[in-house]
C-alpha cells in the first residue's frame, strides 16, 4: 500500500491544524489540553521516523549484554530480573553504556527540547 | 450560635444550599459583624480537595482568603496517605509558630457549617507558577535569595517538636526504598532504569536518624514568592516524620528545576547555599554528598508517580489527555536517574 497522504503527513497536517488554528478558538483548560495534544502528535511524528532504528539498535545491545535471544519485550524484561536480582551489578559499565543509549534514543522521541537530554548528547560527544 | 433544638434540621437544609451560600453563613457565624462575604473561585489545584478564594468585607476593607475543602460526597483522606484537612490546619497553626512562613488559618470548618472537612486561611498574594519564578524579570532579585530562605524554612520545619503534632505518617530511608519497590512491582511493563534506581538505594541505605517533621512535597511550585524573596510554604498533605534530608533530595531533584538545570535547588542556585540559610536558622550541619541519595530517591519517586499518573488514564479512571501523555515523561526520569547514579563527566 502506498496511500498519500501517509500517516507521518496526516499527524503532521492536524497537529498543525491544532497548533495554528484551533488553539486560538480555545481558552484556559481546554487550550491546555489542546497544547499538550499538539505535543503527542509531535512525539508521534517523531517515533514514526525514529523508533524503527532505535530498537533495532536496543535489540543488537541486549542480545551482546545478556547473551540471550528474544523478542524485544521479552529482552527488556530479562534486563529488568537481572538488575533486580543483582545478576548484573548496578555499576555494571556495559549496563550503565546500554542504559544510558537507550534513554537518549527515548528522549530523542519524547522530548528532544528537555535540558538535560541536550546536555547529555554534548557530553557525549565530548567523549 | 445555632440553638439546641432543631439544630439537625438547619445542618440537613444547609447541605441543599449552595457552597456561596453555606460559606457566607460559616463565616458570619465566627464573625458576625462583617457585612459581606463573597465566594469569587475555585482555584485549578488538586482534584481530591477543593481549593477557593473567598472575600470578607469588614469595617469596609476587601480582604481575601482561601478556603480549603473536602468537595461534597468525597470522603477525608485518599488512601495516597495524605493529611487529612483537619491535621493539616493543625500543622500550619504548629509551623507558623515556629516561624515557617505559612499563611494563617482563620478557621477550621465543624459539623455545624455542613461544608465537610475543612479550613478558611488568610490569602497570601505572590507567585506561585514554577516558570514564572524562574523566568520572570519581576522576580530576578529573589532567585539568589531563594536557596537561602529555603534553607531557613527547611531548619525551622525540621526543628518542630513532634509530640504536641498530630498523628502523621512515619517513614525510614528503608521504608521508603520499599515502598518504591512495590510501586514498581504494580506496573506490568519491565522498567530497567527504575530497577537499577531501586537497587542502588538499596544497597546504599544511609543510618536511621532521629525522625523529624517533614514537609514531603517542598519544591518549586509549593512555594509563595515576592520580588523580595519568598512569601510562603504551601502544600503540607504529605507532611510527615521521617529524614530531615527528604526535603533537601526532593527540593533539588532536577524535574523540579524546570529546565534551569544548573542551578540544583529549585533552578535557584545551589545546593551549597540552601545549606548555610538551613545551618544559619539552627539547623544541623549537612554533609552535602549525603544529598545525592535522596534526590535518586525523589527522581525515582517522581518516575512512579508517573507510571501511577498514566495508569489512572489506561484503567480509565482520568480520561484526559494530560494523563495519557505523563507515561512519556518516564524518559526525562531516566535520563535524571542515570545522570545522578551514572553521570557522564
Amino acid at each position: 500500500m502506498h496511500e498519500r497522504p501517509d500517516a507521518l503527513e496526516l499527524i503532521t497536517a492536524v497537529r498543525e491544524f491544532l497548533s495554528e488554528h484551533a488553539m486560538n478558538e480555545l481558552e484556559g483548560r481546554t487550550r491546555f489540553h489542546a497544547r499538550v495534544a499538539v505535543n503527542a502528535l509531535g512525539i508521534v511524528e517523531r517515533e514514526l521516523t525514529l523508533r524503527g532504528p532505535a530498537c533495532e539498535r536496543e535489540a543488537a545491545r541486549l542480545r551482546d549484554l545478556l547473551g540471550t535471544e528474544g523478542e524485544l519485550d521479552e529482552q527488556v524484561a530479562e534486563l529488568s530480573k537481572r538488575i533486580r536480582s543483582g545478576e548484573l551489578a548496578d555499576d555494571d559499565e556495559a549496563l550503565l553504556e546500554h542504559l544510558w543509549s537507550t534513554a537518549l534514543d527515548k528522549l530523542a522521541i519524547d522530548q528532544p527540547g528537555y535540558a538535560a537530554y541536550q546536555r547529555a548528547l554534548e557530553q557525549r560527544e565530548k567523549r | 450560635m445555632p440553638g439546641r433544638d432543631g439544630s439537625m434540621m438547619r445542618t440537613v437544609s444547609a447541605t441543599t444550599q449552595s457552597l456561596e451560600e453555606r460559606l457566607e453563613r460559616a463565616v458570619r457565624r465566627r464573625r458576625p459583624d462583617v457585612e459581606s462575604v463573597r465566594w469569587l473561585e475555585r482555584l485549578p489545584a488538586g482534584a481530591t480537595q477543593e481549593t477557593s478564594v473567598f472575600e470578607v468585607v469588614d469595617q469596609g476593607n476587601p480582604r481575601r482568603s482561601i478556603l480549603r475543602r473536602r468537595p461534597d460526597g468525597m470522603p477525608d483522606g485518599d488512601g495516597l496517605s495524605r493529611t487529612t484537612l483537619e491535621t493539616e490546619a493543625e500543622l500550619l497553626r504548629v509551623v507558623g509558630n515556629s516561624g515557617v512562613p505559612v499563611p494563617r488559618v482563620e478557621f477550621i470548618l465543624d459539623a455545624s457549617d455542613a461544608m465537610g472537612a475543612g479550613y478558611a486561611m488568610e490569602w497570601i498574594e505572590g507567585e506561585t507558577i514554577p516558570r514564572r519564578i524562574l523566568r520572570d524579570e519581576s522576580y530576578a532579585a529573589a532567585r539568589p535569595r531563594l536557596p537561602r530562605q529555603l534553607g531557613e524554612a527547611l531548619a525551622r520545619i525540621h526543628a518542630v517538636e513532634i509530640d504536641p503534632l498530630p498523628a502523621l505518617p512515619r517513614a525510614t530511608p528503608a521504608q521508603l526504598v520499599e515502598g518504591q519497590r512495590q510501586a514498581l512491582a504494580q506496573h506490568e511493563r519491565p522498567q530497567p532504569v527504575l530497577e537499577l534506581a531501586v537497587r542502588w538505594l538499596a544497597h546504599r541505605i544511609p543510618p536511621a536518624q532521629p525522625l523529624r517533621l517533614v514537609h514531603g512535597d517542598f519544591r518549586n511550585g509549593n512555594l509563595i514568592v515576592g520580588p523580595e524573596g519568598l512569601r510562603s510554604v504551601l502544600d503540607w498533605e504529605l507532611a510527615h516524620l521521617g529524614d530531615p534530608l527528604e526535603d533537601f533530595g526532593w527540593v533539588c531533584a532536577n524535574v523540579w528545576r524546570f529546565g534551569v538545570v544548573d542551578q540544583r535547588v529549585g533552578g535557584f542556585g545551589p545546593l551549597e547555599e540552601l545549606i548555610e540559610g538551613y545551618v544559619s536558622a539552627g539547623g544541623q550541619a549537612v554533609d552535602a554528598s549525603a544529598v545525592l541519595w535522596w534526590e535518586v530517591l525523589a527522581s525515582l519517586k517522581w518516575a512512579t508517580i508517573c507510571l501511577g499518573m498514566y495508569a489512572l488514564y489506561t484503567s480509565g479512571l482520568d480520561p484526559s489527555i494530560e494523563r495519557a501523555t505523563i507515561g512519556r515523561r518516564l524518559s526525562e526520569n531516566e535520563i535524571d536517574l542515570l545522570n545522578l547514579i551514572a553521570p557522564l563527566s
